[in-house]
């Protein structure tokens, strides 16, 4: 098998071997976190920028785990911290990065088509570590990774994502993420959340939670981003929005009985999920968490160079 | 200098000519025209052009320009901007009041003027803002501005959105005969967002706006023509949605004209997959059946002009995040080749495409010019429409490159420009 890609920009351009290929290589790479001695030789000599334009614990952490864990030369740049607040443009910020010839860049930052501007400019390897409301590919790949260690086949599956979809980047990259790989995607929310298009990109569109969420074998619900509206008005206030599409203890009945419960993270408890379901035994949203390093480790490599059957081999 | 044109192919819409003849300029003004035109005994004090194989037409008009001076000389200037044109084959462009300061007065119209003759390359006829300062919130000089030269009254990029004070906008500028030009935008739906809503925005990720937020201003602005009998022209359209209003007010008898630019007859919202910011335009680029309805709209007259809006913008505004990227095109210098490309494709006749470029929007204007007639001020455009070239910095005489077809070949050129007389561009 063979690994074409020299950026990851999204899961947009990836097939669905694409897809098998660093499912499988994260799987691989798992074992190195159970270690005692948390640290394998593989990225020995490379450099890597994490470049945070835009605030961020849980990704940022987690590459920066997965740069250690291979031994990879990490630096990061948070948004705070760097020229941008002295006016320096992303393209000149990324030149002055290229000059220490870095060898991947990843990326996050609140325009959409950011790292494929990088892309374009840099020879780095760009990582997107999500670009506005476009895509997030690392968080829809440990998202499959999360599913594939409970369920025995993607094709088939109904996974329903719930909340806002027209703002989220990761409802986009795990809306085309898992149709490559044969599931069924529903999207739930009221309609100020659901842009058009969602239906012709691969999802079946509800604004009946409840119906979309029948008999699914994943629900996914999504955090409320309040501080990316802009001023938008897409729901009365948080409490109807609760009401109505909270993934509550009765709501949660209607799933499929060994259906999982996932959340991308930070949960806004009460919100768009109750406590006693984010944390029930359906939950794997710590799992997601954890495997958030394995995906992180294989798309390095990946992005270095490594080939995917080299460490199938070693095992 | 007298200057003739020799055996060219010379198209005329304003008498429905379409024939293979010969152009003689003497003192500023066209003297003979056409296949019959008699030919000078004497021709040692005469600049002769060969038109063998070319189009000769008559200058081309461009209603919708932004030359950037005052404010912003960095992007373009009236020297600069006049120099695009020519070499486009504009002898006459109409400069949008988006200026720092704005155009709201006849102090910066006259300055505008004064530039612009200065440079001597083509006739700039200014458009004012409608009102102060281009706020929207009360009226500006329009009867000063009128006496000083400006043709017609907008706030451009702006749309007012008071529609109370839309009315008296029109009342006012019908006062003193010219007409109002709406950019409409409903700018609480558009949100200034970078795309068209619809799959592809999904799918790139990008804030949308869907073109309601451009019909419902039309909308309202139909309705107040109606009432104020005011004479309206509604700027760049870019959905099938608005050349159906503009296509019923049109049969109901209100006094509306409409305009296109040649870069939304050619793309749709797929070129905004790369995330080039040479692409990012307002109104955004819209459907394939948007396109259709506006290629359609101009072929049956609906949309009386094709403009370039040419808005200049540099590294500076452009080498950005698509989000963060300014809105604009340029398209004084490749409208020419964009045409005949369309042309080439079948998608609209030459004839009515020079219509569209000539006497169409010296209508919409109560304007001279658009015509090679006996006795007409000699604009006169030659073009090379096999000629190939590649559009670049170099190339191109605007000081800004901001285009899609930036570092593309096309086919068709200017090879001359006569204004009022003189040659002031030939290649």
């Amino acid at each position: 098998m063979e690994f074409k890609h020299r950026h990851l920009l999204g899961i947009e351009p990836l097939s669905r071997d694409d897809l098998h290929i660093i499912l499988n290589l994260a799987d691989s790479f798992k074992e190195i976190s159970r270690r005692r001695i948390k640290k394998v030789p593989t990225l020995r000599g490379r450099t890597v920028v994490n470049l945070f334009m835009e605030p961020s614990t849980r990704t940022r952490v987690s590459f920066e785990i997965a740069q250690k864990r291979l031994s990879a030369d990490s630096t990061n740049i948070s948004v705070a911290a760097s020229s941008v607040v002295k006016g320096e443009t992303l393209l000149d910020t990324a030149t002055n990065l290229e000059a220490m010839n870095p060898d991947i860049i990843v990326i996050r930052h609140k325009a959409a088509g950011s790292p494929h501007f990088l892309a374009r400019e840099v020879n780095a390897s760009i990582v997107n570590a999500g670009d506005g409301f476009h895509e997030h590919p690392t968080q829809a790949l440990l998202d499959c990774l999360t599913i594939k260690d409970h369920k025995s086949d993607f094709e088939g599956l109904k996974v329903a994502i719930v909340g806002d979809i027209a703002h989220s980047r990761v409802a986009h990259s795990n809306i085309m993420a898992l149709s490559k790989l044969g599931s069924e995607v529903r999207v739930a929310g009221p309609a100020t959340m659901l842009q058009p298009g969602l239906d012709e990109l691969g999802a079946k569109v509800f604004t009946d939670v409840e119906a979309a969420i029948e008999g699914v074998d994943v629900v996914m619900a999504l955090r409320i981003q309040q501080e990316r509206l802009g001023g938008d008005s897409l729901f009365a206030n948080t409490r109807e929005y609760a009401r109505k599409y909270g993934l509550n203890r009765e709501r949660i009945e209607l799933i499929h009985p060994e259906g999982l419960v996932m959340h991308p993270g930070p949960i806004n408890r009460g919100v768009e999920i109750t406590p006693d379901v984010a944390d029930g035994k359906r939950s794997v949203i710590l799992e997601q968490v954890a495997n958030g390093v394995a995906i992180r480790m294989a798309v390095l490599y990946l992005m270095a160079g490594g080939s995917p059957d080299d460490i199938a081999n070693q095992k | 200098m007298d200057i003739l044109i020799k055996n060219g192919r010379i198209i005329d819409p304003s008498r429905n000519m379409d024939e293979k003849g010969h152009v003689l300029i003497s003192n500023g003004k066209i003297k003979e025209c056409g296949k019959e035109a008699k030919l000078p005994t004497q021709t040692s004090d005469i600049r002769v052009i060969d038109g063998e194989g070319k189009l000769v037409l008559p200058g081309l008009i461009d209603m919708h320009t932004h030359l950037r001076e005052p404010g912003e000389e960095y992007k373009e200037d009236i020297a600069s901007g006049s120099a695009a044109a020519s070499a486009g084959g504009f002898t006459t462009i109409c400069c949008m009041p988006n200026t720092n300061p704005a155009n709201d007065c006849r102090a910066v119209t006259r300055l505008i003027l004064e530039k612009a003759k200065e440079s001597g390359l083509c006739r700039v006829l200014p458009i004012g803002a409608m009102t102060k300062e281009r706020k929207g919130e009360s009226l500006a000089e329009m009867g000063e501005m009128v006496e000083s030269g400006c043709v017609a009254f907008s706030d451009d990029g702006d749309c007012v959105s008071n529609s109370g004070l839309m009315r008296r906008v029109l009342e006012y500028a019908k006062t003193f005969g010219v007409p109002a030009i709406q950019h409409c935008e409903d700018k609480k739906i558009s949100r200034d967002a970078p795309m068209h809503e619809g799959v592809l925005s999904t799918r790139a990720g990008l804030a949308s706006q869907p073109s309601v937020a451009e019909t419902s201003m039309l909308y309202r602005d139909l309705e107040l023509v109606r009432l104020t009998g005011a004479r309206y022209h509604a700027a760049h359209i870019s959905c099938a949605e608005s050349v159906e209003l503009i296509r019923r007010a049109k049969s109901q008898g209100l006094p509306v004209t409409a305009e296109v630019t040649i870069n939304h007859l050619t793309y749709t919202d797929a070129v905004c997959m790369d995330y080039d910011t040479n692409t990012k335009v307002n109104p955004p680029f819209r459907t394939k059946a948007d396109r259709a309805a506006l290629r359609d709209g101009l072929k049956d007259g609906t949309i009386d002009a094709l403009v370039t809006d040419h808005a200049p913008h540099t590294s500076i505004e452009k080498a950005l995040e698509y989000d963060y990227a300014s809105f604009g095109i340029i398209g004084l210098e490749t409208i020419v080749p964009m045409g005949l490309a369309l042309v080439e494709e079948g998608i609209i006749e030459l004839k009515r495409l020079v219509e569209a470029l000539t006497t169409a929007p010296a209508k919409v204007l109560s304007i001279d010019g658009g015509t090679l007639a006996v006795g007409a001020p000699a604009d006169v455009v030659v073009i090379d429409k096999n000629a190939k070239w590649t559009v670049d910095e170099t190339t191109l005489r605007s000081k800004s490159s901001n285009t899609p077809l930036l570092g593309k070949e096309v086919q068709g050129r200017v090879t001359a420009t006569v204004y009022n007389g003189s040659l002031v561009h030939s290649v």
